[in-house]
């Protein structure tokens, strides 16, 4: 699992990409209540704000990490938002998203750097 | 010899005074202002105001001013009818100050009565519009168009840069909407609607009825909008759609308009609510506050502000709107207004209206007239080729204003008000005589569906039941009525009763905005008067007393120094310097005129970082449009760099605007246009006493320095100095039936009650301060170590060592009586306290020791002498409720219920706390079906 300095995580897997919030980013969000999430077929660009994800105390832009095609959002987060609180590194994904340019991932935080990142 | 209003006004009196400066070390007032306020910021000239009048003096001067105004039958119409508040709402409601002294309902357990009114009038909008959602008001029908316009520009499909405005809507709102639209980088296209080519757009407003009276059945252009992925807004009114098909049925997006003769004066203009409803799919971008219905910690139903993330305090500058704030007042009164009348009563209303109007459509057809639409509900266009002028001046012999449209049209728009006397004189003035009833709502356009079904519009039709419905909420609220409500950065000050008097004088509230000159004398002496006391106070050389509220004067404050630098040469000038401490309102509003925000950073002691700050306007020196900076800061203290600020600003080209949020901490004692502002908007409702109506009306006048007066908001219909460019509200001068309240306070206070008032409430926060200094640190002070007129308190340590929350300690001051301070504004985990001058000593010792105990209550959980989750402090607030049955908790009944005792007053909070995750995850924004009611009761 790699990080961005937005806050997102990234999983690859087959040249798909699973984004998500970060456990650090939940935290600060507090109680999600909504979640705003793009429309399958966007094709978007590594940094673009994409979804947004609303508490009751803040509503912050989720940037995608990597460049390609969304080709599945999570559509469980419609009915139970608060699934990004309770599993927001693994049941609360956002997107999937078909890498474009899969260089991308380098520029990306391990686990270890993230840690020390929000520290 | 009479007591000077300044001593009813100002709370401590001299003994307490001393006692107040002796604990903060002084030995005269004069000596402790002289510490507080850097001596280079005072003004350069004592304040040359007129010797101050007694209330009785005041209200003579007024009446006699008053008296100038003429009161005319108004058959105007545009947006403005004649209609009569209900007696029991009227002296309940608008004359009482537990409705008027209320604040915005944040703290939603302290606020419950009139969140249920507001919830009675949200669903009053969504079933007469037919839409799903509606907002808790909008500041007046022009400014909801111009919202409409933002929204639709955001969520349509389609990419044009075009918004459709129907030409038959009313001319104000098509002047706030070119002002906008210009903000906006949005071309208006106004035309009839048959030339609407949907395609071309991203949206359409359309008026129903139209500014003429005639009524268009939209459905199928509606149609072809949803096709080409427009948006179709309408413009309405509430009292015809109890007889036409709604909005909603015919496809709408957005319907809008204003509740203003639901019983609301007309007032010269204002204050009225603009009603707001949109589809379901549109809530998240509505602009304005939303109520909505959650559940208490013990799962009882309880309702608060939802989705407040909407907001422009959490967006900034991604924001849709800067709108702070509603009409709660008259949003509150118009609610009431269909509670008092139920369906029936309206459509009973509503028909004998209707009726009229084709008598006398008949009438005049009969005698030869042309009626220009056989359509209508409630006005008619005549007309009269060549004879509009002497139409106009006959009727105006008997007193009865018509619209004047053109040489050739004549506009009359009638109302609940109009007697068949009214309509017999009429006749008279075209010749002609009762026979047939002619013309009227089309058959297809009539409305079958039902509204106002809910049982809160059918149980109060006696006096008695209306008038304890109205009492059991107000009861639920706590008001300035109750104690003091120390919001920082809201003043929550004494709203006189001899200054809110004027304002339900007729000779203020029967006068249509567009009345002839001639009528409206009065007014005009008023606002020359007040304007020139604004003036001296300010040291500005002009006013527009346009303005709505505090936002609405950011916008047009900006829109001026835009159209300044345009017409200098700086059309390339688009950046606004603001500081990171603003309020979030202050990028909403720079992001509507197209301006690019470039923060400044601040330091450690919460100054503006001015290193920062003149790096940034060097770098910017080519595209500086403007700063946009709050005096005192948001943070409560007296900036001595202020100056240097303006200077450097204006060095790289720049204009200052100053947010007067804080003005009252300036008033004689400082002026922004001495420190070096070129504008500044003035809280009419913070600092000259408009009370906060439980969350508006507010007034946000704007004061500007002579190179800017031209750039100043002009209006439409009513040609202003500053021309017809550029309006920024629906009436000329805003909410003109409030602006005596100003004048009165203005004019009781004089120079010397006005600066004695500064300097006590400087005076009372900082003796608050430092009584409450041992117990909680105060974040922010001057180079004196004083604040200004408020004062934050860190709790940030509080939650770390206990577990506390700030939360938790605003909610536990119910319990003691109080209203929290403002929460976590400007820093998290921080409350702001303002006392005002209003208060005194013995009240603001009340609410010390109220801290006080709750710092002991949480040095009780922090040192585990008490359960860290079952405490006073986590079960906050205590409930009547919770006397029923067994008491469980590990402390008494007497610390939860009476913590400082029993001083013969108790508050009791009708709610615990209201669980706002909840209600965001479950969105509910209508009244809750009956049964709901029962079970809470139970």
């Amino acid at each position: 699992m790699k990080f961005s300095k937005d806050h997102e995580w990234v999983t690859v897997s087959g040249g798909i990409a699973t984004i998500g919030i970060s456990t650090h980013a939940q935290e600060q969000l507090g109680d999600v209540v909504f979640v705003d999430l793009p429309k399958k077929g966007r094709v978007v660009k590594a940094h673009e704000s994409v979804a947004t994800v609303e508490s009751v105390k803040a509503a912050s832009d989720v940037y995608v990490p990597v460049s390609g095609e969304v080709v599945e959002v999570n559509a469980e987060l419609a009915g139970d938002p608060a699934l990004v609180n309770r599993a927001p590194e693994a049941e609360g994904w956002f997107m999937k998203v078909k890498l474009s340019n899969e260089a991308e991932l380098a520029g990306l935080m391990d686990k270890t750097a993230y840690d020390k990142f929000v520290s | 010899m009479s007591v000077p209003f300044s001593a009813r006004h100002i709370g401590p009196d001299a003994t307490e005074t001393s006692a107040m400066l002796k604990v903060l070390g002084a030995a005269s007032l004069d000596d402790f202002i002289a510490k507080a306020v850097p001596a280079k910021l005072r003004a350069k000239r004592a304040l040359a105001l007129e010797p101050a009048l007694s209330e009785a003096e005041a209200l003579a001067k007024l009446k006699h001013i008053a008296s100038k105004n003429k009161i005319f039958t108004s058959l105007i119409g545009m947006g403005y009818y004649g209609t009569h508040t209900p007696p029991v709402i009227l002296r309940n409601v608008l004359e009482n100050p537990g409705w008027y002294t209320a604040y915005t309902p944040y703290q939603a357990e302290v606020s419950q009565g009139r969140l249920e009114a507001l919830l009675n009038y949200q669903q009053m909008v969504m079933d007469l519009t037919g839409l799903d959602i509606a907002n808790a008001s909008l500041l007046d029908e022009a400014t909801a168009a111009a919202e409409a316009m933002a929204m639709a520009k955001r969520h349509a499909k389609s990419n044009s840069s075009i918004f459709f405005v129907d030409a038959n809507t009313h001319e104000q709102t098509i002047g706030v909407l070119q002002t906008r639209a210009s903000g906006f980088g949005i071309t208006l296209k106004i035309a009839d609607v048959a030339e609407l080519k949907a395609s071309q757009v991203f949206g359409a407003l359309l008026s129903y009825p139209g500014s003429s009276g005639a009524l268009r059945d939209y459905s199928s252009v509606i149609s072809k909008l949803h096709e080409a992925g427009a948006l179709a807004i309408m413009a309405t009114d509430l009292l015809a759609l109890t007889l036409l098909k709604s909005p909603g049925e015919l496809g709408a997006d957005i319907a809008l308009g204003s509740t203003q003769r639901f019983g609301v004066p007309m007032g010269f203009g204002g204050p009225h609510a603009a009603f707001f409803a949109v589809k379901d799919e549109l809530k998240r971008i509505m602009p304005g506050r939303l109520i909505g219905v959650s559940v208490d910690a013990k799962g009882n139903r309880a309702l608060r502000m939802a989705l407040q993330t909407r907001e422009q305090h959490i967006r900034r500058d991604k924001a849709t709107s800067n709108i702070c704030t509603a009409q709660v007042l008259l949003a509150v009164m118009a609610g009431f207004y269909a509670c008092w009348y139920g369906p029936e009563g309206l459509k009973a209303m509503a028909e004998d209206i209707h009726a009229k109007t084709q008598r006398l459509a008949g009438a005049l057809k009969i005698s030869g007239h042309h009626i220009v639409s056989e359509t209508f509900f409630d006005t008619l266009t005549v007309k009269v080729v060549g004879g509009a002028k002497r139409i106009i001046a006959a009727a105006a012999k008997i007193a009865i204003n018509l619209r004047v449209i053109d040489k050739d049209h004549v506009g009359i728009s009638l109302d609940e008000t109009t007697t068949d006397e009214v309509i017999e004189k009429l006749l008279r003035v075209f010749g002609a005589k009762a026979t047939i009833s002619a013309g009227g709502i089309p058959l297809n356009l009539k409305r079958q569906s039902k509204f106002l079904t809910h049982p809160v519009f059918h149980r109060y039709r006696t006096e008695t039941e209306m008038m304890r419905y109205m009492r059991l909420l107000q009861g639920k609220d706590l008001a300035l009525d109750q104690a003091m409500i120390a919001l920082g950065s809201c003043t929550m000050k004494l709203n006189a009763a001899a200054e809110m008097i004027p304002v339900t004088w007729p000779e203020f509230g029967a006068l249509h905005p567009f009345a002839p000159r001639a009528q409206t004398k009065g007014y005009a002496e008023l606002f020359v008067s007040l304007e020139k006391m604004l003036c001296d106070i300010t040291g500005f050389d002009a006013v527009s007393l346009q303005p709505n509220a505090g936002s609405q004067g950011e916008y047009a404050g900006l829109m001026a120094i835009r159209r300044y630098h345009d017409a200098n040469g700086g059309k390339a000038r688009d950046v606004c310097l603001i500081p990171i401490s603003a309020h979030g309102t202050n990028p909403a509003s720079a992001a509507m005129c197209s301006m690019k925000i470039v923060v400044v950073a601040c330091d450690a002691l919460g100054n503006v970082d001015v290193a920062d700050l003149e790096a940034k306007a060097q770098q910017h020196s080519a595209d500086l449009a403007a700063l946009m900076i709050t005096y005192p800061s948001t943070h409560g203290v007296y900036e001595d760099s202020i100056m240097d600020i303006c200077r450097i600003i204006h060095a790289h080209g720049g204009q200052v605007y100053l947010d007067g949020a804080n003005l009252n901490a300036q008033v004689g004692l400082m002026r922004p246009a001495e420190l070096g502002a070129d504008v500044c908007h003035m809280n009419l409702h913070k600092t000259f006493c408009i009370p906060h109506g439980g969350g508006g009306p507010g007034m946000g006048p704007i004061g500007v320095r002579a190179h800017l007066a031209a750039h100043l908001p002009g209006h439409d219909v009513m040609r202003l100095p500053s021309g017809k460019r550029g309006a920024v509200s629906a009436a000329p001068f805003g909410s003109a039936s409030i602006l005596p309240i100003s004048w009165m306070y203005i004019a009781m206070m004089g120079a010397e009650g006005l600066t004695q008032a500064t300097k006590m409430a400087v005076l009372n926060a900082n003796y608050m301060a430092a009584r409450l200094k041992p117990h909680f640190p105060i974040l922010y002070t001057g180079p004196a170590g004083t604040v200004a007129h408020e004062c934050i308190l860190d709790l940030r340590w509080v939650k770390e060592r206990s577990g506390i929350s700030v939360e938790d300690v605003a909610k536990r001051l119910a319990d003691y009586g109080f209203h929290a301070p403002t929460m976590s504004f400007p820093v998290v985990d921080t409350l702001m306290v303002e006392p005002t001058e209003s208060e005194a000593k013995g009240e603001l010792d009340r609410f010390c020791d109220a801290m006080i105990a709750i710092a002991k209550e949480i040095a009780d959980v922090e040192h585990g002498r008490v359960d860290k989750l079952d405490n006073a402090l986590k079960n906050a607030p205590h409930t009547h409720q919770d006397l029923l049955g067994e008491w469980h908790h590990p402390y008494s009944k007497t610390q939860a219920f009476f913590p400082l005792g029993d001083h013969g007053f108790k508050y009791w909070p009708p709610v615990k706390r209201v669980d706002n995750v909840y209600g965001d995850r479950n969105l509910i924004c209508s009244c809750p079906p009956m049964e709901d009611y029962l079970v809470a009761a139970e």
